[in-house]
């Protein structure tokens, strides 16, 4: 393996400036990674070679000519596939959206082209991100390069996996329930999940409104502050970002530590796998040894977060994606069939021998191209959410779970008046088996029960590798702090990456030099 | 409390799925396990609690009314199944095809 696939986003973009690398020469050996591996990983729903090439020959030429160039210059990042990029097709890892070519770039985009970075390709996800392993993809399995028998986690799992496969430094996913965080700890990769607010989400296909949010996935933590530097900030497009400043985090991420107290929840680490609590206990030694202080708190209400969530979430989702009527975008059903099956109905109606009033026909395009359009766990999310909406059961569902919310959120003010960040797991268990969940919709929505509260609370959280089980799956810690805390995050993390090397472990199969031989169970 | 084949049905409406028989009865069976989870929240305590919609709280965010420019006609409908380069076209609305 190239020596130049282990450098960080940092490095490269150092490198870059000083003329010791071209953008070409780097793009090119990532290029070469995914050719070799992401036939067995499956990370990317869309990789365009000779696009990528043609951005890093433009930075090249930027360079050459002297002009000012950009912090992430030369450097590539993969991008979820449920940000709009102009030109490109931007699916959701759904058939509703299978041929759906944006015609504007989301506000992120935007910053990283400003950036000189090399869009590098669109990654797999759950159907519009709905799912904790990338199997509801309506276009391909994404495997986890550690165990390619297991699951990357989700929705960001495409992301996740490239940067663990080596395939790209640094990627971009998006967090509705924990969708960065958990990826990112079933690969053995970093991730942050910022503050409700601090990047625009115009451009972020919605899937829960009040929940999601972008961030950024890689190995270094000073790559996360890096980027988020660049996607950060207000945008009079997303009415809902956050008008502060943009913190200079990749000069703070380095600031020497204070005395922080650091809060940890005993019976979280009870109920877990003991190799994780294991982990998160010599994870706390570590920062101790930094100088923090551990106090015992408790969050009341976090064993309602999972209920809470899947009412809140699906809520918003269903009306969210009552766009999708095969008028504006997206697919449409074959109408002439629909006209045929209909006009049979209407004949049995009207001879008596149906009970359904057959729909008019408006009502049966918009309801025949979303169920061939909508993969299973969408539309049960959106069954789930329109439910929980419906006459009568509004305020025994939604609103409940908004009043929940409230006392979860407090939840987490009390926490931040004793401590200045929380360390905890991101997952109760290690990567799963690829299959092992898929039917039972109940046990994957259960795995989400510690990344779920930053969401309704709208607080930021980072993921860091801080360990391998004995069967050498990666293990995620989490740290979670109050609204804008990133800086602290962010410091904390990249001092604990200087005290081990969980991030820089690469996946055993990548450091073999020849070919993957497809996919087998010898691990 | 589960959901019947029956309110499934109805429910499907409203969200403007159409599920077949096996499709109807999977998610009977699946929501009812769901909602039966759902019930842990019944727990909770909340007759003085404010709900939170959104973490933000914001207050009406405001910008100056300024004439600026939107997608062109051509860019909207380049997305679109059928069209006839003015408007989007659908089957009829009301009464028969």
């Amino acid at each position: 393996m190239s020596r130049l696939l282990e450098l960080s986003a940092v490095e490269l973009a150092e490198l870059f400036r000083q003329g010791e690398l071209s953008s070409s020469e780097i793009v090119d050996s990532f290029l070469e990674q995914a050719r070799r591996w992401d036939g067995t990983v499956g990370a990317f729903l869309q990789l365009d070679a000779e696009q990528c090439r043609a951005q890093a020959a433009a930075v090249d030429e930027k360079r050459r000519r002297g002009e000012k160039l950009g912090p992430l210059a030369g450097v590539p990042i993969a991008i979820k596939d449920i940000l709009c990029t102009a030109g490109t097709p931007t699916t959701c890892a759904s058939r509703m959206l299978g041929n759906f070519v944006p015609p504007y770039d989301a506000t992120v985009i935007c910053r990283l082209r400003e950036a000189d970075a090399v869009l590098f390709g669109k990654t797999n996800l759950d159907e519009f991100a709905m799912g904790g392993s990338t199997e509801t993809s309506a276009f391909k399995l994404t495997r986890n390069p550690w165990d390619l028998d297991r699951v990357p986690g989700g929705s960001s799992g495409g992301s996740a996996a490239c940067v663990a496969a080596r395939m790209v430094p640094l990627a971009l996913g998006t967090d509705t329930g924990g969708s960065i965080r958990q990826p990112a700890a079933l690969c053995g990769v970093a991730g942050l999940k910022p503050t409700y607010g601090r990047v625009s989400r115009f451009g972020l296909i919605a899937y829960a409104s009040s929940l999601d949010q972008i961030g950024p996935l890689a190995r270094c933590v000073e790559d996360l502050a890096l980027s988020l530097e660049i996607i950060a900030g207000h945008d009079p497009r997303d009415s809902t970002s956050y008008p502060g400043e943009v913190p200079p985090y990749r000069t703070l991420c380095k600031q020497p530590l204070e005395k922080l107290r650091i809060g940890i929840i005993p019976e979280q680490l009870e109920q877990i796998d003991p190799a994780i609590s294991q982990a998160i206990r010599e994870a706390a030694k570590v920062f101790q040894e930094l100088g923090a202080e551990f106090r015992e708190v408790s969050l009341p209400h976090s064993e309602y977060a999972v209920a809470c969530y899947y009412i809140i979430a699906p809520s918003e989702a269903s009306s969210n994606l009552a766009r999708y009527d095969g008028v504006h975008y997206g697919y449409r059903t074959d109408e002439r069939q629909m006209a045929e099956r209909l006009a049979e109905e209407r004949r049995l109606a009207s001879a008596g021998k149906s009970p359904e009033e057959p729909d008019p026909p408006l009502v049966r395009l918009f309801r025949q191209t979303r169920s061939e359009g909508f993969g299973p766990e969408v539309k049960r999310r959106i069954m789930l959410g329109t439910y929980a909406l419906s006459a009568g059961y509004y305020q025994a569902y939604y609103l409940h779970a908004a009043r929940v919310r409230r006392l979860i959120r407090q939840d987490y003010d009390q926490a931040f008046s004793q401590v200045d960040v929380l360390l905890g797991p991101v997952t109760p268990t290690p990567a799963f088996r690829i299959g092992e969940r898929i039917q039972d919709p109940l046990a994957m929505y259960l795995f989400d029960l510690f990344t779920v509260g930053a969401n309704l609370a709208g607080i930021c959280g980072l993921a860091l590798p801080c360990g391998f089980t004995a069967d050498g799956l990666p293990i995620g810690l989490q740290l979670q702090g109050p609204p804008f805390s990133e800086p602290r995050l962010l410091q904390l993390g990249y001092w604990y990456q200087q005290r081990t090397d969980w991030h820089r472990r690469v996946p055993p199969r990548l450091r073999s030099e020849s070919s993957p031989a497809g996919v087998s169970s010898n691990r | 409390m589960g959901i019947s084949v029956e309110e499934v049905r109805k429910v499907a409406m409203l969200a403007r799925l159409l599920l077949d028989d096996e499709e109807l009865q999977a998610m009977s069976e699946q929501l009812t396990k769901i909602l039966d989870y759902m019930e842990l929240l019944r727990r909770v305590e909340t007759s003085n609690v404010e709900p939170l919609a959104h973490p933000l709280e914001l207050v009406s965010v405001f910008r100056p009314d300024q004439l600026a420019a939107s997608l062109p006609r051509e860019q909207a409908l380049a997305c679109a199944p059928r069209h006839d380069g003015q408007c989007y076209l659908v089957p009829a609305v009301l009464g028969e095809l």
